[in-house]
């Protein structure tokens, strides 16, 4: 009797622990979306920021500069993220590919600090200018071990008989792998790459002394720019109430884009399981 | 196979591999800078900045002593508070929830993950803190004085991360934690069901089978609460000091980077801000790793043999 009510009461704890996770979800979303929604309005997404004091103004200038730092990460990210992926799903049993698994384990767990920090003093340090493509750079690095861990997984679902078949046809390797493998498993790939995106677009730490910050417009890669976090950041940190309100409805706009971008790729996988069952 | 073909395949593996090898030597080039750009700091204080306590950057007195406790109080702090609720929720999902309820679920706990520091750090200074400085204020006196519990209600300190912290960790423990009870066998279970045991005693033996990963799987989201920046510099008072308190405001090696890294204007105020980094990293790397063979030792077997496959998995990992 007594292990019945234990048993009961062990599974009464894990169905709490999922309500007890719960909260915290619901409350974050709540007061975001609920702050966010009275700050938020078309000048948040048309203007650029104004002093205290002073009605209106937005983060125009920072959704721009969030578009192009992670556009530059993708640059890097994509083709380094994608290569690394075919070799480890190719040569899955050779000892550069456990390294290189063992690699991009490692450097998805490395703190986004440090990456900044690495950025810096590879980006920075050298031409004293904090830039938008040092931003880039260490965006990048954070998204280079998603995409290529996201890669060898999808790839390695990919049907061995359809390899099996292209080769059978005298392609080449290189040819079986771009024209048969990796097609199939592109959507999987870009669900990742947008997954990537999604979490990468919301990284602050990694910009504070990259990127840094820009009152202006810019889209001067030399130079520093602006970014939705570190703006939000700016203003979070600032006592000032106003600038309270913009940072809630930027953070109303990152979720929304994490949320967006959640919901598509959710959707799409769920496609591709249908497809391939 | 002709030589034209032999000639393509060896092209394809070098032009994969040299992305590959980039990827590894990406890991070993920031080890390698930050060392060298925190030579300065390393050569003058030596072991002492990690023993010391002053941090004064107008006399260039540096002693890191206070973030590296900082930075571990937090993310242990964090790791008692996420470890039962993350395997809480991996049982749940994986051994209890009704199929229909499992994705949504899966997807929810996800989403935890995927909200951006900086939004759970300002939910933390407007929401988190006042509460938990309310809490502070209510507290009796006889409890104050507990060095733990010991000091002014500010709201802002150790506990505010240490809560914030957990809040953020929980998903990633808890995923892989699922991952790897699903490495479990089944016919571990169906044979403890065989003898009588009900579901508690079931899933305590495969928790018990599965040790080795579940364990991997918290210190995987101890290296995460280690390495967090943003949310932990927005709640925890950033206040260099090393106290046992809960209620005290205090610091950590990664907000010390965000807070002062742009005020650094002298090189060995600099170079002692990387060393900071780099040990942050060093920490990071050895936990990680440590954490990533445990959870691979059990749920690789399972994993490279393809998703269909349980029952090779099972014989390689009896």
């Amino acid at each position: 009797m007594t292990r019945k009510i234990l048993s009961a009461l062990f599974v009464g704890f894990c169905a709490l622990s999922v309500l007890i996770a719960l909260v915290p979800l619901a409350f974050v979303l709540f007061f975001v979306i609920s702050q966010g929604i009275g700050a938020i309005n078309l000048d948040f997404f048309t203007h650029r920021p104004v002093p205290v004091g002073e009605a209106g103004g937005g983060m125009a200038n920072a959704i721009v500069g969030t578009l192009i730092i992670t556009g530059l990460g993708s640059l890097l990210a994509i083709p380094v993220g994608i290569m690394s992926g075919v070799y480890m799903s190719e040569y899955a049993g050779s000892r550069l590919a456990g390294g290189v698994r063992f690699a991009a384990d490692t450097l998805n767990g490395v703190p986004s600090i440090v990456i900044g920090v690495f950025a810096y003093g590879v980006a920075v340090l050298p031409f004293r200018q904090f830039s938008a493509l040092a931003g880039g750079l260490a965006l990048g690095i954070m998204m280079i071990p998603i995409i290529a861990r996201t890669t060898e997984e999808l790839l390695l679902l990919v049907p061995q008989t359809m390899r099996e078949g292209a080769l059978a046809l005298g392609a080449t390797r290189a040819r079986a792998v771009f024209t048969v493998v990796v097609p199939a498993a592109l959507p999987g790939i870009i669900t990742g790459i947008v997954l990537a995106l999604a979490r990468i677009a919301g990284e602050t730490a990694p910009l504070l002394f990259t990127s840094f910050n820009n009152p202006f417009f810019t889209t001067d890669l030399t130079q520093p720019i602006a970014s939705l976090t570190v703006q939000i950041w700016a203003y979070a940190i600032s006592p000032y109430e106003d600038w309270h309100r913009q940072a809630w409805a930027g953070a109303l706009v990152l979720v929304m884009i994490v949320l967006v971008c959640s919901l598509l790729a959710r959707f799409a996988t769920r496609r591709l399981e249908q497809l391939s069952s | 196979m002709g030589g034209k073909a032999r000639t393509g395949d060896l092209g394809f593996r070098l032009g994969t591999g040299v992305f590959a090898l980039a990827l590894v030597l990406l890991v070993v080039a920031i080890g390698y800078e930050l060392t060298r750009q925190s030579m300065l700091s390393i050569e003058k204080f030596g072991w002492n900045f990690w023993r010391t306590t002053t941090w004064d950057p107008v006399t260039g007195d540096f002693g890191a002593l206070p973030f590296l406790w900082g930075t571990l109080y937090s993310s242990f702090l964090a790791l008692v508070l996420s470890t039962p609720v993350a395997l809480g929720i991996a049982v749940f999902i994986s051994e209890l929830a009704p199929g229909r309820l499992r994705q949504p679920l899966v997807f929810l706990t996800e989403l935890l993950a995927a909200i951006p520091s900086i939004v759970y750090g300002l939910w933390g200074i407007f929401v988190l803190v006042p509460v938990v400085r309310a809490m502070e204020t209510a507290a009796p006196d006889w409890l104050r004085q507990i060095p733990l519990f010991s000091g002014p209600p500010l709201g802002v300190g150790m506990l505010a991360a240490g809560v914030i912290l957990a809040i953020m960790i929980v998903p990633f423990t808890a995923s892989v934690a699922r991952e790897v009870l699903k490495s479990v066998p089944i016919a571990q279970r169906e044979g403890a069901y065989a003898l009588g045991a009900t579901r508690f005693e079931a899933i305590r033996a495969a928790l018990y089978y599965a040790r080795t990963g579940i364990i991997g799987a918290v210190m995987l989201g101890f290296g995460r609460a280690l390495g967090e920046t943003m949310a932990v510099t927005m709640v925890i008072g950033n206040t260099p000091r090393i106290s046992a308190s809960l209620f005290a405001p205090q610091y950590t090696m990664a907000a010390v980077l965000a807070n002062e890294f742009t005020e650094a204007d002298t090189d060995l105020y600099l170079n002692a801000l990387i060393e900071i980094g780099l040990v942050l990293f060093i920490i990071t790397l050895f936990i990680n790793g440590l954490s990533r063979l445990l959870i691979w030792s059990m749920a690789r077997p399972a994993k490279a043999l393809g998703v269909a496959s349980t029952v090779p998995a099972e014989e390689s990992a009896a």
